[in-house]
């Protein structure tokens, strides 16, 4: 079987873990908890393919037509 | 997460049971034995149904049990104690389950130990999980019913029969609510759970009453009538039967009657019981108050759309509103709308009594409730409402002094809301300013009809009077119309020309209509234009002439620079833009509109430019003066030239009427080749279609470009003058298909976008051969509106026509429950003033609304359109 990965799909923006200090910036910025933001579970395919685990925070690049790109942040969860 | 400190508490879980014989004793502040209610100096009965340790409803009575006055006792429950075990109706379909899946000698779930283990694991995930144990449950009952014999004592199963309303009947024998209590209280605590039952909190044998809980008196209040007769509350009438009935069992009971007596009394118990609980049991007559009238119990005051939850808790009643029909009024402000007499008269403002009003509401008072600008009540400083009769009017007005309130009566320019139902989106309140106008109608500018979704076939609205100066501060700075000229839907104006307004912009902007000064002057009449400008022309007498074009530009603001294709626009391949032969391209510079024409896209609802434009750049002011003028002006307008349709505009000559037939002659012959192919196997099917969807698709396509073909000649014969064509062309109503329809042909008729097929065996109607797959065979209508239907035509018409019904009644309903579902679900979201949209917790759903925080009503359609013409107008440049 082919293997291919699931973030070439057109479809499929970019999914990716971020660092400490990135994070800790965006939480800064909307002054919220790790807890506050929208969730996402470590079976989704998407996380299982870039690997990141339980309590990590991926940032999602979407590409918009108004506004250009937009980022999204989602926390791991089990 | 656990620190967020704008909720106090949270509800950790929420666990519902049955309640115990012993809790129902516990939380009884008495026993009531007496069905009696007050004694004859109308004072409570001790151990009575209105026992004053129940809570107490009458003024100057303290509760016996929290020492309260009526109002701040919240009620206490009391009890009866049944004679015999009850079965209460709510749990029939539990009970029943229950007793067929338990054996009827030692009580124990007709399961092995091996199963039930099984099962309880099978529970215990389903509810990590978080999932309803429901389908689980059902499992267990379906298996154990399935055993014939005990596993335990071996003893043998007999079938249980449930007879409504609530007997169970063991192989010819009725099982007795004792029996079934009996059964129940041997099942072991392990099975209830296997059943899925907590035993701590619901034991199956509690389904079985044997202590009735007496509900407080206020939850049942008897009302004093006009003759100072007591009425009481219908729950009360029952607990009353069902006292009585109880003490007639004990007393058969301890005398010793015979079996069939005592039966018969336990049924009759078991009827009103069951009725109190819910008076609409299929299988029992419902129990009647002496009128006749059905008592409204406990169920019945929790359901339906009346009941508890869907009337009183999430539905509620206002003051302080009126509700009317409404009728239009060009001549009114679209910020205005049009009170009667009668409501105005009725609804009222309250207002303080400062030193700068004090003369003015002293007059209103002076005047009274009967004389319109009056007032219908004063407040004293110590708050006591006294009305404004016609007696005590000279002497209120006299009294009033500072500190009081006077509710005057509701004048022009008070702010009030104005709703139609259904309220679907934020446009469905607005907030207007009253002009009170003779008549019973609510009165409104046609141009706000569209957020309304009103018409004036009968619809009626509401109006609301807001009563504090904080609501009215909002209302009008937020819900005014002028502030919704926008939709945020699309970013467009949702209020806008529609109909007459848009056919009278149309007919005077036109063509070079040559307009005399008592003409314009007529036409600007309502609008504040003092000048009119420089004449086009001058007639032969050398009078002063304006066009219509300077005429509409004389509403135009200042500083207005704007270019778009009108609606009549011809869409041609590549666009002349200025040099538009047909007058299509409106041009409009400084406020002056040079050429083209006013059409849909320029000043209607949902399209027009103009307007769009007007409200994004000189503000909602500006954009509401300029619907007031041009609804205004468009009246005159079409006044002016008069727009009238009648039977005889669809008129086209003979010859054309012969092209049409033609036509369709040749249409006709045309479907019958395809079909001689298709019998003969001669056509090939389309890529990814059978044979028969092929020709049917063929068939349709056939037959609608000839009835398109139709269309056309029929509107050749018509021309621009037709005022259909008029209202067609420029999108102030119908279409050119309808047209079509009326003057040459209605053209096929569909169900479910097929061509008519259903009817008798191989045909649609006794008229035609089996199997004929022609024209008219299927529902293809050659005639026109006017010349007439035939009948085999009108019956394929009719059946087309109710498809379009049922559609509408079912896509109504449909999209009413998804709007509902999505409202509950979004209805706490927020957006932050960081841009982000989050939830009450503070969980973040956008990091920006809408990903790109763009507010659409301030957006040129998301497009950079704005930014482009400012680079233009510096630059003289065109930005690609």
């Amino acid at each position: 079987m082919r293997k291919f990965s699931l973030l070439d799909h057109q479809l499929i923006p970019k999914h990716e873990i971020m660092l400490e200090d990135e994070l800790k910036s965006v939480l800064k910025q909307y002054v919220i908890e790790k807890e506050q933001l929208p969730k996402i579970k470590v079976v989704d395919p998407v996380i299982q393919e870039i690997g990141a685990q339980v309590g990590d925070v991926v940032r999602i690049t979407r590409n918009s037509q108004t506004a250009g790109e937009a980022f999204y942040y989602r926390l791991v969860i089990a | 997460m656990n620190d967020i400190p704008s909720i106090p508490k949270r509800v950790g879980a929420i666990k519902f049971g049955l309640l115990s014989p012993r809790e129902v004793r516990k939380m009884s502040v008495t026993a009531i034995i007496t069905a009696d209610t007050y004694d004859d100096d109308g004072y409570p009965i001790d151990m009575g149904l209105m026992d004053l340790r129940l809570g107490v409803i009458d003024p100057g009575l303290k509760c016996k049990t929290c020492g309260s006055r009526a109002g701040e006792c919240p009620g206490h429950f009391g009890h009866i104690d049944l004679v015999a075990p009850v079965i209460h109706v709510g749990f029939n379909k539990t009970i029943r389950k229950a007793l067929r899946s338990i054996c009827r000698n030692c009580s124990r779930l007709l399961l092995d130990s091996e199963k039930k283990k099984n099962f309880l694991a099978q529970l215990e995930t389903s509810k990590e999980m978080g999932h309803l144990p429901d389908d689980i449950i059902n499992e267990v009952f379906k298996e154990a019913r399935k055993s014939k014999t005990c596993p335990y004592c071996s003893t043998e199963q007999l079938e249980i029969k449930f007879e409504k309303p609530s007997d169970y009947v063991e192989d010819g024998h009725k099982l007795t609510p004792t029996e079934i209590r009996d059964r129940f209280e041997n099942i072991p605590d392990e099975d209830v759970k296997v059943i899925g039952m907590d035993p701590s909190s619901a034991r199956p044998e509690w389904m079985i009453l044997t202590v009735l809980p007496v509900p407080p008196v206020t939850v049942r209040p008897s009302i004093t009538l006009e003759s100072g007769q007591r009425s009481e509350d219908d729950l009360t009438h029952k607990l009353v039967d069902i006292i009585r009935i109880n003490q007639r069992f004990q007393e058969n009971r301890d005398a010793g009657a015979p079996q069939l007596i005592i039966e018969d009394l336990w049924e009759l118990l078991q009827y009103h019981v069951t009725t109190f609980f819910d008076n609409e049991v299929s299988g029992v007559p419902p129990a009647r108050h002496r009128s006749g009238r059905p008592l409204k119990t406990l169920t019945q005051r929790l359901k339906g759309k009346e009941g508890r939850f869907r009337g009183s808790l999430s539905g509620k009643r206002v003051n302080f509103s009126a509700r009317t029909v409404v009728s239009p009024d060009p001549n009114l402000s679209i910020n205005e709308v049009g009170v009667p007499y009668a409501i105005a008269t009725q609804m009222t403002i309250p207002e303080r009594v400062t030193s700068r009003n004090i003369g003015l509401l002293r007059m209103y008072v002076l005047r009274g409730s009967g004389v319109h600008p009056g007032a219908n009540y004063v407040i004293r400083e110590d708050g006591r409402r006294i009305r404004v009769s016609e007696i005590n009017k000279e002497e209120l007005a006299e009294k009033i002094e500072l500190g009081w309130t006077v509710e005057r009566q509701l004048m022009d320019g008070d702010v009030v809301l104005f709703n139609r139902q259904p309220s679907l989106h934020k446009m469905s309140i607005m907030a207007h300013l009253v002009k009170v106008l003779p008549d019973k109608t609510f009165r409104l500018n046609p141009a706000v009809c569209p957020p309304y979704n009103a018409d004036f076939d009968g619809d009626e609205m509401n109006m609301h009077v807001l009563q504090t100066e904080e609501s009215r501060a909002e209302a009008s700075i937020l819900m005014q119309v002028q502030e919704n000229i926008l939709s945020p839907r699309f970013g467009g104006p949702i209020i806008g020309g529609i109909h007459d307004h848009i056919s009278g912009l149309f007919l005077l902007t036109r063509n070079e209509n040559a307009i005399t000064k008592n003409a314009a002057l007529e036409l600007l009449r309502k609008s504040d234009i003092r000048v009119l400008p420089e004449p086009s022309s001058y007639s032969e007498d050398g009078e002063p002439l304006w066009n219509g074009k300077q005429i509409f530009s004389q509403i135009l603001p200042k500083g207005l620079y704007l270019e778009f294709p009108a609606q009549v626009c011809f869409k041609c391949d590549t666009c002349k833009k200025k040099d538009c032969e047909y007058n299509a391209y409106v041009v409009i510079e400084d406020g002056e509109m040079l050429q083209g024409t006013i059409d849909e896209q320029a000043i209607g609802a949902f399209k027009g430019k103009i307007l769009d434009k007007i409200v994004k750049e000189f503000g909602s002011e500006a954009g509401a003066k300029f619907v007031d003028d041009f609804t205004r002006l468009a009246i005159r307008g079409v006044m002016k030239t008069g727009l009238s349709f009648g039977i005889s505009d669809e008129d086209i000559p003979k010859t054309a009427k012969m092209q049409i037939n033609n036509l369709l002659n040749d249409a006709e012959e045309k479907v019958k080749t395809l079909i001689e192919a298709y019998e003969a196997k001669e056509l090939e099917a389309l890529p990814g279609r059978t044979l028969e969807e092929t020709i049917e698709m063929k068939i349709m396509q056939e037959l609608g470009k000839a009835r398109d073909q139709t269309g056309n000649i029929a509107g050749k014969q018509l021309g621009l003058e037709n005022s259909a064509v008029i209202m067609a062309k420029s999108g102030a109503r119908g279409s050119m298909l309808n047209l079509t329809q009326m003057a040459a042909c209605v053209g096929q008729q569909a169900v479910r976008g097929e061509r008519i097929r259903r009817g008798y065996a191989g045909r649609t109607l006794p008229h035609f051969d089996k199997g004929d797959l022609g024209a008219d065979a299927h529902g293809f209508v050659k005639a026109s509106y006017k010349s007439g239907l035939n009948p085999t035509e009108y019956f394929f018409h009719a059946i087309g026509g109710r498809e379009g019904l049922v559609d509408t009644a079912v896509r109504t309903s449909q999209s009413g429950y998804l709007q509902r579902r999505l409202v509950n679900a979004l209805q706490d979201l927020e957006v932050q003033y960081d841009g982000s949209v989050r939830e009450t917790r503070g969980v973040v759903v956008q990091f920006k609304y809408g990903e790109d925080g763009i507010d659409s009503t301030k957006s040129d359609y998301s497009k950079p359109e704005a930014i482009h013409r400012i680079v233009r107008m510096v630059t003289g440049k065109e930005v690609n």
